[in-house]
């Protein structure tokens, strides 16, 4: 199936989209539907996308959700049509609008969720946005979050996915996080869907100067999917923080690909992504930190680890550096492993069965990067949630109402 | 308890032992002594099934049943434990989950119910006063920055808290201070019950005159060219192991 049937869609519902939609959204349309027209689906030559059949993906017929959004109106959310600011200088504005994937998700997209934290303001309670995808036909979601950290705001938000029917799910998500001066977030993804879900996801996030950024991604339960960050550092004395774990087994692929662009000194970043990989799995990372000219005093750091538990399963990975400054501290730096036989062995000495034995050191490898979490209840849930998922009693969602 | 029939075995394709034979009753403890390569610490890997060691020919019987056939957790289920040379580290895997798995299994083996978290936590509080293991430690990742003394009295901990009926002491002394070797040994002696044997495998006297065997053996070169009482161990002590090697 060729991009056409997307373009061909579009040209067919687009008074559809304008009329439910609104201004600030329609804006941008007619722009990426070139971009898009012109560019189709990134093939594999396209570095970014070297271990993702996007075409293949995005080949089913699936139904497009064109309805605005249902959700309710809070202290922090609403849509963006509703919103009290001017976003048109927020909207669509740090996002590449040069991605196929993302001018697709501009073009489809009705509405868009904006969180909106004012200045000096503190969100005391994380906020939690559950995804669940629904439906008796193969559909495909085109899912848009703003996200405006003011001045010296502070919040914790917690996005997670869930699939409750048994069908094909397509999400193509963006998320756009403007961080101004002296603003700390705490932004986590949660997937735990079903192997019949695919899922885009492209989070672009610009800081100002003093600002705490960390990005936190979790793919537990997954069929088909990329996660893409990039962090631009725009303000000194910031930092940025990426971290991912990732646990698939069977056919599941998870890509990972991350950006992290210093472009002014004095600016700290770090990464840890983590994979846990059984069966015949396939997992990707690509990490890519560019320190520009004069970004002098940058401290970075970047590790991705993976443990491959059979010879079936495949680990792709990229860590890659750019450096244009002379004065700066970095490392990457990448492992692929297997399981410890010393480990298993001095374990099962003690009694412990092998199965036991490797669920154990599979919990443990990626115990790392959960307990790198701050919230205290999260991490709590996770630990349990991740027991469960590497015993396989985890085919849905976990603790959900709708389930 | 332990019968060694004709034990041969290798690792690698290399054959390190060379027809074992040895006979453990309930309640002895059988020291084994001998040059660094003969083949002692293979002898306590494939005695508690170590995957990387090849059995070649003879048998291992425990208890009459013979052990070769069984797996690492079944013999170690059976009652059979060994406090490493090297303690393995594994980071992530705390102390108390590791332990609780551990209990727990051994627990399922016999047909009982798994141990209450509370109980639990008290069994381990219990235990860890044998050997005066500190409680920070057991809250960290198993071996996971423990000293060298720390993870031999780690070792014996886990001996207390599994119960085990045969035991083998693989270099238990090395790397202690001579405190820490008085409180691994005596924490032993106190965990021990009338039928628990052991094999204590040692270069120095030291220990032996905490733990009294009542065999001593000399490997060398895959095989046990000499068995005698205590007194073997004090001439291996005073003479070292030049007669034996020259035969």
């Amino acid at each position: 199936m060729k991009n056409n049937q997307y373009i061909d869609f579009y040209t067919q519902v687009r008074d559809t989209i304008a009329q439910r939609s609104c201004t600030l959204m329609n804006a941008h349309r007619e722009e990426v539907l070139r971009v898009f027209s012109e560019q189709g689906f990134p093939s594999k030559k396209v570095e970014r996308y070297k271990y993702t059949d996007v075409a293949q993906d995005f080949a089913p017929d699936y139904g497009i959700q064109l309805s605005a959004s249902a959700a309710e109106r809070t202290e922090f959310c609403c849509s963006v049509r509703e919103a009290d600011i001017d976003l048109t200088p927020y909207y669509n504005n740090i996002a590449d609008r040069q991605d196929s994937i993302v001018a697709l998700n501009t073009m489809l997209a009705v509405d868009a969720l904006l969180i909106h934290v004012p200045r000096n303001i503190r969100a005391k309670h994380p906020i939690q946005i559950n995804n669940v995808l629904k439906g008796k036909q193969d559909t495909m979601v085109n899912r848009r979050i703003l996200v405006i950290m003011e001045e010296g705001s502070q919040a914790d938000i917690i996005i997670t996915d869930h699939a409750v029917d048994h069908q094909q799910f397509l999400t193509n998500q963006v998320i756009e996080v403007h961080c101004a001066d002296n603003s700390h977030l705490n932004l986590y993804e949660i997937e735990e869907t079903n192997l019949m879900c695919t899922r885009y996801s492209n989070v672009f996030i610009r800081e100002g100067r003093d600002c705490s950024v960390r990005h936190t991604v979790l793919t537990l339960f997954n069929g088909h999917t990329r996660n893409a960050c990039r962090v631009e550092m725009t303000g000194e004395n910031s930092e940025a923080i990426l971290n991912g774990c990732v646990i698939a087994d069977k056919m599941q692929r998870v890509d990972n690909n991350t950006v992290i662009r210093h472009m002014v000194p004095n600016c700290q970043s770090r990464e840890l992504y983590k994979y846990v990989l059984d069966d015949s799995a396939v997992g990707a990372f690509a990490g890519m930190i560019l320190v520009d000219k004069g970004a002098q005093k940058t401290s970075s750091s970047m590790t991705n680890a993976n443990l491959c538990s059979t010879r079936q399963a495949r680990m792709f990975t990229q860590p890659m550096l750019e450096i244009y400054a002379d004065d700066v501290k970095c490392s990457h730096g990448s492992t692929v492993g297997q399981m410890n036989d010393q480990a298993l062995f001095y374990m099962r000495q003690r009694g412990i069965s092998l199965s036991e034995a490797r669920l154990l050191l599979k919990s443990a490898f990626i115990t790392e990067v959960i307990d790198s979490i701050p919230l205290e209840a999260l991490r709590d849930r996770l630990h349990l949630i991740v027991d469960k998922r590497m015993r396989g009693e985890l085919s849905k969602c976990e603790g959900c109402k709708l389930c | 308890m332990l019968e060694i029939r004709n034990l041969h075995a290798s690792i690698n394709g290399k054959e390190i032992l060379k027809g074992i034979n040895l006979t453990i009753n309930d309640g002895e403890i059988h020291a084994v002594m001998g040059t660094n390569g003969a083949g002692k610490s293979t002898l306590s890997n494939v005695i508690v099934g170590n995957p990387a060691y090849e059995v070649t020919e003879g048998e291992i019987i425990f208890n009459g049943q013979d052990i070769l056939e069984m797996s690492t957790e079944e013999r170690a289920n059976a009652g059979i434990f060994l406090s490493f040379q090297h303690p393995v580290e594994i980071p992530g895997v705390s102390m108390t989950n590791f332990m609780r798995a551990a209990v727990n299994a051994r627990y399922k083996a016999q047909g009982r119910e798994p141990l209450s978290a509370g109980d639990f936590l008290k069994l381990m509080r219990e235990k860890r006063k044998i050997v005066e293991l500190d409680n920070k430690l057991t809250s960290r990742s198993v071996n996971e920055g423990f000293s060298g003394g720390e993870k031999k009295r780690n070792e014996i901990f886990q001996m207390a808290m599994l119960e085990p009926t045969f035991c083998i002491l693989d270099e238990t002394d090395s790397g202690l201070d001579v405190d820490a070797l008085r409180i691994v040994a005596e924490g032993f002696n106190k965990l021990r019950k009338p039928e628990t044997s052991a094999i204590v495998i040692t270069h120095y006297q030291r220990l032996l005159d905490y733990l009294k065997p009542d065999v001593v053996h000399i490997l060398i070169d895959g095989r046990i060219i000499k068995t005698g009482g205590p007194e073997l161990a004090l001439e291996i002590d005073g003479k070292g192991f030049a007669d034996y090697v020259a035969q």
